[in-house]
C-alpha cells in the first residue's frame, strides 16, 4: 500500500526562467531578430528612422524662436548654427500662437474663452466619467446657453429665455402626455417651443433687458472668431449634437412606420451622397439666395448645422451597424418584458447597441473634428485659413512647414485624446459579450 | 379668403423685407463700414499680430471709413475667398469688396456689380530663374511652366504661346503657395500668374537674385473696388473717394501736409473743392464737408497707399510702372473734382 515511493513528498523550487526569456535581450531576438527575413526588416527599418530623425530633427531643434520675419530667420540661423544650417523659423508660431488659438477675438476678453473651454471639460466630465456625481448633470444641460453667451457676448436674456422655453415645452409635453396621450403632448410640446423661438424669445428678451436690467456683456461678432476657437466651436457643436440625431435618424430607419422611415432613409443617404465640401458652399452662398435679402443669418451658426446634419447621417449608419449587430432575441425580450417601444430601446437595445458602436462613434466624432478644417474654404478663418493669412503678411511671405507643423500638433492632441477615451470606454464596458 | 391674406401678408413681409434702403444710411446707422478683403493675399490683405488688417485693398476700405466717419478705424473686414466673393456682396454680408478683383464685363453685367475704378493694373507675366538666362518670354520655347489650374491665367498662357508659335509643358498647380514651393524646388522653369503675384513669391525666395520677372504682359488685369448695382449715390462715394486719393497724389497733397493745407484756401481751387475750404462739393455726395482732409490725414493719398503696401521699399518691391500718374506716363487718372 505505502510503497509509492516514487511520489514527491515536497515540490521542487522553481527554475530561472532560460536566458532569452523575460529579459531585454530576449525581447529583442523574439521580437525583432526572429528569423533572417524579420532580422533584415528590422535593420532597414531601423536605419530608415535614423535617416529621418537625422533629417527632421536638426530642422526642429536648429531653429530661431526670436526673429521677428522669415528674412531675419534666414539670416539669424545660419550664424547661430554655422553656415548652411536650414532650420525651421518657429518665431512664426511665438508671435502668432494667440491668433492661431483665438482669432480675431478681442485680447482682453480671451477670459471669456478661456472660461467656455474649462467650463466645457467641467461640463463634459460626468457625461463621460460616470462615477462623478449625477447633479453635474445639470450643469451640463446649462452649459450650451451658458458657454454661447460668454462666447457671442450680448444680454444673457435671450440664451435664459431659450432654454425656458424647452423646460416649459418639456413640462407641457408631460402634463398633456399624462392626460391627453403621448401623440398630443408631443405635437403641443413642439409647437409651443417653435413658436416661442420664432416669434418670443427676441421680442421679450429685448423687452426685459430695456426695462428690467440689462445683464449684458460685451458683443464679439462672429467675423472675429477664428482659429482652434472656432474649430472646437463647430467640432464640439457638431459632435454634441449629431450623436442624438444620430441615434434618432438610425432608430427611424429601423422603424415599421413608413413615412419616418423613408423620411430617415432618404434624408441619410441625401447628405452621405453630397460632399461635406459642398454643404458647406450651399450655408455660405445658396443660402443667401433663399433667405430675404438683409438677413443676418450668422455664417457660424449655418456652418455649424450643415457640419452636424453631415456628421448625424454618417452616424446614424454606424449606429445601424450596431443595432443589427444585436441578436433579435434582445428586441423579442423587450418586448416579451411588456416595455413599450422607447422603453425598450432605451433600456435594453441602444446600451447595448452604442456599445457595439463607439470605435465607429469616435472615429465619426475625430473625423468631424478634423473636417472643420474645410471651413477654411468657404472663408472663415480657422487655424488653416488663418495660417494662409499669416504667410500673407509680408514679414512672414514664404513660410509653409512650421505654420502646419504647429496646427497639426495641436490638432493630434485632441485626436489623440479623444481616441484614447474611446479605448478607455471600451475596457470599461467589456461585459463578456465575447 | 383668409389663406390668401396669409399669403398676401407673407409676401408683404418679403418683400418690405427685400427692398434696398440706401447704403450709406445702413452704414451710417450702424457706425462702421464693412468691407470684404481677401483670406490673405501678400500686401494687399492680411492680418498682422494683433489681429489688424494691412494692406493696399485694406486701406482703400479705411479711406472710405475715414470719408464717411472721419475714423479710419470704423471699417470691419470681412475676408472671402474667391469662390464665394460676389454672392456674400450680393447677399449684403457687406457693402463694399474690395479684393483684387479684375474687372471684366460678365462681372459687370451679368452678375450686377458695380465697378468703381481701377486702383491696380494688373497683368499676367513670367518669373524665371536666373541661371536659365533668359531674358524675354519669347525665348521660352520648349519650357515648363507652372500654371494654376482652372484660372484665365492658365488660358492666356496658352493663347501666349499659340500666338507666338512656341510649345511648353504645364506642370498644374493648385494655389499659389503650392506654386512657390514647386517653383523654388525647381519643378518647373517658369511661373505664370500675376505680376503682383510675381513679385510676392519672389519676395519669398531665400535669394532674390535668383529669380527674375520677366519683361513681357501677357494680359489684362485692371483690379478695382466693387459694389451691389442699385445703389448709385453709395457707388458714387465709393467712385470719389478712390478718385480723390489719385487726385491727392496728383496735387501733392499728402498724409503729412493736409491738415496745412486745409487750414485755408489755397491758390489751386480745385484743392480748395476736395478739401471743403471752397464751395459745398461734400454735400451733393452726402460726405461731411472735412471728409478728403480726414482721410488723406490717416491713409495718406494713392502713392502713400502704393509705396507702404507694395512699393520699391516693401519686401515685395513693386515699382509704379503702369501704376504710376499719368502725369508721370503712367495709367492712373481721376476726373476733375469739380
Amino acid at each position: 500500500m505505502s510503497d509509492h515511493s516514487f511520489v514527491r513528498t515536497e515540490m521542487l523550487g522553481s527554475q530561472a526562467p532560460p536566458m532569452m526569456e523575460g529579459s531585454v535581450l530576449g525581447w529583442i531576438r523574439y521580437n525583432l531578430f526572429s528569423g533572417p527575413l524579420n532580422s533584415l526588416l528590422t535593420i532597414i527599418s531601423g536605419l530608415l528612422v535614423v535617416y529621418l530623425l537625422a533629417e527632421i530633427l536638426p530642422w526642429v531643434f536648429l531653429s530661431s524662436w526670436t526673429a521677428t520675419s522669415l528674412r531675419e530667420c534666414r539670416e539669424v540661423i545660419p550664424l547661430t548654427y554655422g553656415e548652411g544650417t536650414t532650420g525651421a523659423c518657429w518665431a512664426v508660431i511665438r508671435e502668432r500662437y494667440l491668433q492661431l488659438f483665438y482669432g480675431f477675438y478681442p485680447r482682453e476678453l480671451y477670459w471669456r474663452v478661456n472660461l467656455t473651454f474649462i467650463m466645457m471639460l467641467i461640463a463634459l466630465a460626468p457625461i463621460l466619467f460616470p462615477k462623478l456625481p449625477r447633479q453635474m448633470l445639470y450643469f451640463s444641460g446649462v452649459y450650451p446657453f451658458l458657454g454661447y453667451w460668454l462666447l457671442w457676448g450680448g444680454t444673457i436674456w435671450t440664451p435664459f429665455l431659450t432654454l425656458a422655453g424647452l423646460i416649459v415645452g418639456y413640462l407641457v409635453f408631460n402634463f398633456l402626455n399624462e392626460k391627453r396621450g403621448l401623440l398630443i403632448g408631443t405635437i403641443v410640446g413642439t409647437l409651443l417651443i417653435i413658436f416661442w423661438f420664432l416669434f418670443g424669445v427676441i421680442p421679450v428678451s429685448v423687452f426685459l433687458s430695456e426695462n428690467v436690467t440689462p445683464l449684458a456683456i460685451e458683443i464679439v461678432e462672429s467675423e472675429q472668431f477664428g482659429g482652434f476657437t472656432l474649430s472646437v466651436i463647430i467640432g464640439a457643436t457638431g459632435i454634441a449634437a449629431s450623436l442624438p440625431i444620430g441615434i434618432l435618424l438610425a432608430l427611424g430607419r429601423k422603424s415599421d412606420l413608413l413615412i419616418v422611415k423613408s423620411l430617415c432613409v432618404g434624408f441619410i443617404e441625401f447628405i452621405r451622397g453630397v460632399p461635406l465640401i459642398t454643404l458647406l458652399f450651399v450655408a455660405s452662398t445658396l443660402l443667401n439666395y433663399f433667405l430675404p435679402p438683409g438677413t443676418n443669418f450668422d455664417i457660424i451658426l449655418r456652418v455649424v448645422i450643415m457640419v452636424t446634419l453631415f456628421a448625424a447621417a454618417y452616424m446614424a449608419e454606424v449606429i445601424r451597424g450596431g443595432l443589427a449587430a444585436l441578436p433579435r432575441g434582445q428586441y423579442e425580450a423587450g418586448d416579451a418584458l411588456g416595455l413599450d417601444y422607447w422603453k425598450s430601446m432605451r433600456l435594453i437595445v441602444l446600451p447595448q447597441a452604442l456599445k457595439i458602436s463607439i470605435p465607429g462613434i469616435v472615429s465619426t466624432f475625430i473625423g468631424l473634428f478634423k473636417d472643420t478644417t474645410l471651413v477654411s474654404i468657404i472663408g472663415l478663418l480657422d487655424p488653416i485659413g488663418l495660417s494662409r493669412a499669416i504667410r500673407s503678411d509680408t514679414a512672414w511671405n514664404g513660410i509653409v512647414w512650421e505654420l502646419y507643423a504647429f496646427v497639426a500638433a495641436v490638432f493630434f492632441v485632441f485626436c489623440f485624446a479623444m481616441s484614447r477615451y474611446s479605448i478607455y470606454l471600451e475596457k470599461k464596458l467589456e461585459t463578456g459579450h465575447r | 379668403m383668409k389663406i390668401r391674406f396669409l399669403i398676401a401678408a407673407i409676401a408683404a413681409v418679403f418683400v418690405t423685407g427685400s427692398a434696398y434702403s440706401a447704403t450709406l444710411d445702413d452704414v451710417m446707422a450702424r457706425g462702421n463700414l464693412e468691407c470684404g478683403v481677401s483670406t490673405g493675399l501678400v500686401g494687399f490683405a492680411s492680418p498682422d499680430a494683433e489681429g489688424e488688417w494691412e494692406g493696399f485693398d485694406v486701406d482703400y476700405c479705411r479711406a472710405l471709413a475715414a470719408a464717411i466717419f472721419g475714423d479710419s478705424n470704423a471699417v470691419e473686414f470681412t475676408p472671402v475667398s474667391t469662390k464665394n466673393r460676389f454672392t456674400a456682396l450680393a447677399a449684403g454680408e457687406f457693402d463694399i469688396l474690395a479684393r483684387n478683383t479684375t474687372w471684366t464685363f460678365s462681372r459687370d453685367t451679368d452678375l450686377k456689380q458695380t465697378f468703381l475704378g481701377i486702383n491696380f493694373y494688373d497683368g499676367q507675366g513670367f518669373m524665371v530663374r536666373a541661371d536659365l538666362g533668359v531674358s524675354s518670354a519669347s525665348e521660352l520655347d520648349g519650357a515648363s511652366v507652372c500654371i494654376q489650374t482652372g484660372t484665365t491665367t492658365e488660358l492666356n498662357l496658352a493663347d501666349f504661346f499659340r500666338v507666338n508659335g512656341m510649345s511648353y509643358e504645364p506642370v498644374p498647380i493648385e494655389d499659389n503657395a503650392e506654386a512657390k514651393e514647386q517653383f523654388f524646388a525647381q519643378a518647373c522653369d517658369a511661373y505664370t500668374t500675376d505680376r503682383s503675384g510675381l513679385a510676392s513669391t519672389r519676395a519669398a525666395a531665400e535669394n532674390l537674385d535668383d529669380y527674375v520677372v520677366l519683361p513681357e504682359v501677357v494680359s489684362k488685369e485692371p483690379l478695382g473696388p466693387l459694389v451691389r448695382h442699385g445703389d448709385d449715390q453709395w457707388a458714387d462715394i465709393g467712385r470719389w473717394v478712390l478718385n480723390a486719393l489719385i487726385i491727392a497724389e496728383e496735387k501733392g497733397l499728402t498724409s503729412a501736409n493736409v491738415r496745412e493745407m486745409a487750414s485755408a484756401p489755397t491758390n489751386d481751387p480745385e484743392i480748395n473743392r476736395l478739401l471743403g475750404t471752397e464751395g459745398t462739393y461734400a454735400d451733393m455726395v452726402g460726405l461731411p464737408n472735412d471728409w478728403a482732409v480726414h482721410m488723406i490725414e490717416q491713409v495718406g493719398n494713392y502713392g502713400e497707399i502704393f509705396e507702404r503696401n507694395i512699393g520699391v521699399n516693401t519686401p515685395i518691391g513693386l515699382t509704379r510702372g503702369v501704376n504710376d500718374l499719368w502725369t508721370n506716363g503712367g495709367l492712373i487718372y481721376a476726373p476733375p473734382y469739380r
